[in-house]
């Protein structure tokens, strides 16, 4: 058992850092911390620019094999990769939709045509993705959608119709990966299809929702005789679950190690705001704070545990608490926030709705326990994967 | 990054596994509980003899294998899970820790050889027994030309009336803690025995009056007595935490077991959510403290080599201390929930476990008391805890500024 990195490693920090420090200014000055949970809808044009830049720099896609333009860095370097990005309060990745769920799919999944056509544009941060599972009725039961799509023999072409909801940055970007029911008679995991689609279509619709922050970074997305090309079905007809759940693992994969960083920046900030307030010497609210520094670090030995378990990535069982443990933590951080400012929580920055930092981190936070699975659902995986339990029937 | 068990720890934690599972039986328990010892003499035997487990963190000029906390821990974190009845955390978590860190080399090779041969020993330090302070020590000691004239209470000393020696802690007229090396039937010394509701753990209120000791017991190498005597104390947290994990682990499973038997409504109990989701938190509370005792153990190898700090070790303690004590009880308790009505026998284990989890809470300090540490440290001096890269192997507690 060792806790320490490699020289090599270290040496690999003193480079993502340095590049951050000499590339991360001028234009890009004013966005730094910006664009991260909460205020990703903030900066759009800017952001993509910042994401060309990284693409120069060679620091897009960074675990992507080299044959397909990325760096293939370890599980390691990709960690420190997400630390030090985030150290540098390096904006919120417009393209981490592309970088680390589409890209990776495609490369698992796809054929080498799609390689060629996709991956460039993630690469280069020119073109963004967005994820089209969720629909009104298909939640957490994602395997409920009922979005449709056709196989039209005189076009050669797929036809979609239905909606996906909930659909983040889809007003952001040029492509939608789509779950949608290739075999109408199916239901359930089977008979779905994975499907690659242009936004920039007269069959598809993006009308935004506005978020409990007064914000909008998700959308409602229409599908009306949108249209898809025949090449651009991931996998075969009918096997769109296993593409979809294959990307589930990346989701929950080596990116959301990094984010351990921005919590250290928000816990800092949290922690000067007690000490300026004089918050700190509430006994009641030490005891918080102090849980909230040991919650952290804890949440670092979990994540080393999960790093030294495959070398392919591959997770154990312990790794299904992950979600569950770092996104309560994240919650019950915005809460201590709040409580540090007492009253003054209630006031806002400014007018139209301006939330501080601090408030727009405690109202996201309360989609960390949504999005992704939600705790209950993560404590129905632990229960029946991890521990073995019995499932519960499907109602029919 | 090798967080994890390498193939040697591994062997060391399956033959822990494997004998304890063995040999700490319900049965096994259950006999020796109730005795004026509390353990079982063969057993302890056996261990020492056979297992070598008290040897395992002792320098081999010391009769020890000269192995790290790491190894310790993976025997420690078993014990927790079987429900161990030993003089083992006293002997070793406790009384080796605290020579280790205080004696000199000749006291060493004494009482280390000692406790390597298997003689049993714990150290006594809490005078006062409130919760405000697990670690207050408030004995006075004074010398006496060539002896020291040692008076005070020791409070639930951890096998008090059954060690073959005892360290005892004291205030010199500095305020400096000092130890002393003093065998278990002294005149001066009173030892009483105390019954307890966790009968797996034995307990003894001790009183020194006038009790006279040659200088030469004193633990000769206390350089910054305090600091090292939070260290001594601190490793055994760390060890404490490691148990709590084992039973942690030993209480999900036993859940997990039970509800899937259990037929209610037609269906096993394991199948109802309420249930399912409170195995899960079992389990995550289990997994994090398990990460927090590993990360743990990692910081007092490195403070044993000398190369940690001991700010590093009390954090570390404290982290882990903080979690586990809070989330063994819980499991104790959500445990014995699911088990309904058998939970609240006799004769099920789970009440065993339930009282080990509620004794081990408070011993060596309650999650609260480890919470306000931690605060202490990170709110009331100077210190800069963040922005340490998280996965660095530099100073946790990070550089002052
Ligand atoms: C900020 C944000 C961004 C998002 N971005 C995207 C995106 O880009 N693309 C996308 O496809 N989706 C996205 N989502 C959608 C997200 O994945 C869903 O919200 C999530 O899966 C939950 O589904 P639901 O909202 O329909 O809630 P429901 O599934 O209706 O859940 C409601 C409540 O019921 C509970 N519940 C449901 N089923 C069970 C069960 N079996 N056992 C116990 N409790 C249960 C849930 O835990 C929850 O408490 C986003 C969501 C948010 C909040």
């Amino acid at each position: 058992m060792k806790l320490s990195f490699t020289p090599e490693d270290e040496q690999f920090r003193g480079e993502i850092a340095s590049w951050l420090q000499e590339n991360l200014c001028g234009e890009f000055a004013e966005l730094k911390f910006r664009g991260g949970p909460g205020d990703e809808h903030m900066f759009p044009e800017q952001r993509k620019g910042w994401e060309q830049k990284l693409a120069e720099g060679g620091w897009t896609c960074v675990s992507w094999p080299k044959q397909y333009g990325g760096r293939e860095l370890s599980i390691e370097q990709q960690v420190i990769f997400y630390e030090e990005y985030a150290r540098a309060g390096a904006p919120g990745r417009m393209g981490h939709i592309g970088d680390g769920l589409a890209g990776p799919t495609i490369l698992a999944f796809g054929t080498e045509a799609q390689k060629q056509k996709y991956l460039p544009g993630i690469l280069a941060g020119t073109e963004f993705w967005c994820q089209g599972y969720s629909e009104p009725g298909a939640g957490s039961d994602l395997a409920n959608v009922k979005t449709k799509a056709r196989f039209d023999e005189a076009s050669g072409k797929w036809i979609l119709n239905g909606q996906k909801v909930w659909t983040s940055l889809a007003h952001e970007s040029d492509y939608c990966f789509v779950i949608a029911r290739t075999d109408p008679e199916s239901s359930a995991h089977k008979g779905l299809g994975f499907f690659l689609m242009k936004m920039d279509q007269p069959g598809i619709t993006v009308r935004p929702i506005e978020q409990i922050t007064g914000t909008s970074e998700f959308n409602e997305v229409f599908f009306d005789d949108a249209v898809c090309d025949a090449d651009d079905i991931v996998g075969a007809p009918g096997e769109g679950w296993k593409v979809a759940m294959g990307l589930l693992g990346f989701e929950r994969g080596v990116s959301t190690l990094g984010q351990q960083m921005a919590f250290q920046n928000e816990l800092d900030e949290v922690i000067k705001l007690a000490k300026s307030r004089g918050a700190d010497r509430d006994p009641a609210l030490r005891q918080r704070i102090a849980q909230a520094h040991i919650g952290l670090k804890i949440m670092r030995y979990n994540s080393m545990r999960m790093l030294s378990g495959g070398a392919d990535g591959s997770l154990q069982k312990e790794a299904l608490i992950y979600k569950l443990y770092w996104a309560s933590w994240h919650r019950d951080l915005g809460e201590l926030a709040m409580d540090i400012l007492g009253e003054d929580a209630d006031i806002l920055a400014g007018e139209n709705y301006e939330l501080s930092r601090l408030q727009s981190l405690f109202l996201f936070t309360r989609s960390d326990t949504i999005y992704g699975g939600t705790n209950e659902i993560q404590r129905n995986i632990i229960a029946e994967r991890g521990l073995g339990m019995p499932r519960e029937k499907r109602a029919s | 990054m090798e967080f994890a068990f390498n193939e040697e720890q591994l062997m060391i934690q399956e033959s822990a596994e494997s004998f304890l599972r063995d040999k700490s039986t319900s049965e096994s328990i259950r006999r020796v509980m109730d005795t004026d010892t509390g353990y079982c003499p063969e057993l302890w035997q056996s261990i020492c003899q056979d297992m070598y487990w008290q040897a395992i963190h002792l320098p081999e000029s010391c009769g020890g294998m000269g192995l790290g906390y790491v190894e310790l821990l993976a025997v420690t974190e078993q014990m927790g899970r079987y429900l161990l009845c030993a003089p083992f955390f006293s002997s070793v978590a406790l009384a080796a820790n605290a020579i280790l860190l205080a004696g000199s080399e000749s006291q060493k090779q004494c009482y280390l050889s000692a406790i390597a041969e298997g003689k049993t020993a714990t150290l006594a330090y809490s005078s006062s027994g409130s919760s405000q302070s697990f670690n207050h020590v408030v004995a006075r000691c004074v010398a006496d030309g060539d002896h020291y004239i040692l008076n005070g209470d020791y409070q639930h000393v951890i096998d008090g009336a059954s060690s073959e020696f005892l360290i005892l802690a004291a205030r010199d007229e500095q305020d400096d803690i000092q130890l002393f090396l003093v065998d278990g039937m002294s005149a001066g010394l009173e030892v009483q025995a105390l019954p307890t509701m966790d009968q797996t753990r034995h307990r003894a209120r001790l009183s020194a009056s006038n009790l006279r000791l040659p200088a030469s017991t004193r633990l000769s190498q206390f350089d910054n007595a305090n600091t090292a005597f939070s260290a001594v104390l601190d490793l055994a947290t760390i060890a404490l935490a490691a148990e709590q994990v084992g039973l942690m682990q030993q209480l999900l499973d036993m859940a997990v077991a039970y509800t899937g038997e259990r037929q209610q409504f037609n269906r096993p109990i394991a199948s109802f959510q309420a249930i399912k989701h409170m195995a899960a938190d079992m389990m995550l509370r289990t997994e994090v403290g398990r990460s927090a005792v590993y990360y743990a153990a990692c910081i007092a190898d490195e403070y044993l080599a000398g190369t940690g700090t001991s700010e590093s070790l009390a954090e570390a303690a404290s982290i882990a201390k903080a979690w586990c004590s809070e989330s063994a009880f819980k499991n104790a308790a959500d445990c014995l929930q699911m088990h309904g009505g058998v939970g609240f026998t006799w004769e099920y284990d789970v009440h065993l476990f339930f009282k080990r989890a509620k004794a081990s809470e408070h011993f060596l300090g309650n999650s609260a008391q480890h919470r306000e540490r931690i605060a202490t440290m990170l709110l009331d001096e100077k210190r800069l805890f963040g922005n340490t890269p998280l996965f660095s192997d530099k100073k946790l507690v990070g550089a002052e500024k």
